[in-house]
């Protein structure tokens, strides 16, 4: 019978957790590196053994873990990510040119087709690339060194690299966003960027048609669809239906359109969720009720997914790399909060039950489907 | 033999139990004892100090004979007691909230 296994990143630690393919009743695995920030976690679309993690610390810096039987033993790799050449500067919160430096990993996107080729979403914004498992990480400098990239500013959280999306039907395109810089895409394998914000409109940004500067917090794409890109920015849900050239807002009746994560259902591609939050000061949900949302049309016609969630005195935070979803024939979507829940679903979100709820903060969730 | 002694994190990451103990060839200072701890431990390459530099981490301490160290030059030599064995020499993570 096929299961479903959960990697988890928290604060201080990451947890693995794993079901049968009913999805009712949960084995939990950890704390795996207990005290470090786990970023994030995620398995080789080719091996499903083959799991990468981003363990940080403030006292001890980058350590990325390599494992190779699911999660049950790990083996640090490599964790040297030195920016090609010299990085020059981006501009500091106050507008001053501030050097590139490196501070973390956010994001590790394995590749389609190799399990020893992977990813990393860094801060301060760059992409780096093993093709050796893990031992040994380049830079593809080309983003960092985009035209804009002196005049990029980071967001509240750091200038980060937190998503990174390979195109499934044409090798070597990809896409990036960095907070506060925007979308990119590359169509030659990160040889070449060029920013695709156009429709992104952003309180705080004078020109109307500003090329970047937009606080991207998530993008998400359904495999069976890689022009269709949906968008959740700092405020504004946001589609994209030619890869990227324009983008449209799609926030119709949510209660508010800020939040952080954004994912699609794995068998319907207009089937997407996002978890609003209030606003940008307060960041938990709107009247202390955590809800799901959900569109089936693609966005702006959305319903609130209530059921099995706290629908009082919830003031917790969904971040960006915080939402998954598997791939069983009923499509099953977990999320996970700064108040250390992980919330799963096994019906696509109708119904939702807590794996576990006293966790460090969750910073990430991504769920693989096994055979 | 130098010993040296890691902050529990760092065990952790190196797999090791208690006190390290090092031959360092040559003259025994910051640099050469931390030289041969990521030589055994390549793991902590990076994690006491950055991979290129040498520079200490922020909020690593480096602590000997109840002195702090952190900020003498890293080829000055270290305390005799430190270098016949005596004494310790400490890698500590600096009190910080988190």
């Amino acid at each position: 019978m096929s299961g479903v296994r959960v990697l988890v990143g928290t604060r201080k630690g990451a947890f693995v957790l794993s079901s049968d393919g009913k999805r009712d009743r949960w084995e939990v695995s950890g704390p795996h590196f207990a005290g470090w920030e786990i970023y994030h976690v995620k398995g080789s679309p080719a091996d499903p053994d083959r799991l990468y993690a981003s363990q940080t610390s403030g006292w001890s810096g980058q350590v990325i873990q390599r494992s190779d039987d699911g999660g049950a033993t790990w083996e640090p790799v490599g964790n040297k990510f030195a920016y090609d050449g010299t990085p020059g500067t981006h501009q500091w919160y106050d507008g001053t040119p501030h050097p590139w430096e490196f501070e973390r990993v956010w994001h590790l996107e394995p590749s389609l087709d190799d399990p020893d080729t992977v990813y990393a979403g860094v801060e301060d914004a760059g992409l780096f690339r093993t093709a050796d498992g893990g031992q040994s990480w380049q830079e593809l400098p080309a983003l960092r060194e985009h035209k804009s990239g002196p005049s990029w500013q980071p967001g509240a959280g750091g200038m980060c690299l937190h998503t990174i999306i390979l195109d499934p039907a044409k090798p070597g395109r990809m896409f990036a966003a960095i907070s506060a810089a925007g979308a990119f895409r590359s169509d030659d394998a990160g040889q070449t960027w060029r920013p695709i914000n156009r429709g992104l409109q952003s309180e705080g940004i004078p020109d109307p048609d500003a090329e970047v500067g937009h606080c991207v917090h998530r993008l998400a794409m359904h495999p069976s669809r890689p022009e269709v890109l949906y968008m959740q920015k700092h405020w504004d849900v946001m589609r994209t239906d030619n890869a990227g050239e324009s983008w449209r807002e799609v926030s119709g009746n949510l209660p508010t359109d800020f939040g952080f994560p954004i994912d699609v259902h794995a068998h319907e591609p207009e089937t997407i969720y996002v978890v609003p939050i209030k606003s940008d000061a307060e960041h938990f949900p709107p009247d202390g009720k955590l809800r799901v949302y959900r569109s089936r049309t693609g966005g702006d016609e959305w319903e609130a997914l209530t059921s099995g969630l706290p629908q009082e005195n919830c003031y917790v935070n969904v971040l960006r790399d915080a939402m998954s979803v598997d791939s069983l024939d009923e499509c099953g979507v977990y999320f996970g909060t700064t108040g250390g829940q992980v919330y799963a679903s096994a019906d696509a979100g109708d119904h939702w039950a807590p794996i576990v709820r006293d966790l460090p903060a969750v910073l990430s969730v991504e769920a693989q489907t096994l055979p | 033999m130098i010993r040296v002694v890691l902050p529990s994190h760092l065990r952790t990451l190196a797999r090791v139990n208690g006190e390290v103990q090092l031959e360092v060839p040559g003259r025994v200072t910051q640099c050469s004892v931390l030289d041969a701890l990521e030589s055994r431990y390549p793991v902590l390459a990076g994690t006491i100090r950055d991979h290129d530099g040498g520079q200490r981490r922020a909020f690593i301490r480096f602590f000997a004979c109840e002195q702090d160290l952190s900020h003498e030059p890293p080829d000055a030599p270290l305390p005799e007691a430190v270098a016949s064995g005596a004494e310790p020499y400490l890698i500590v993570g600096a009190m910080a909230g988190g």
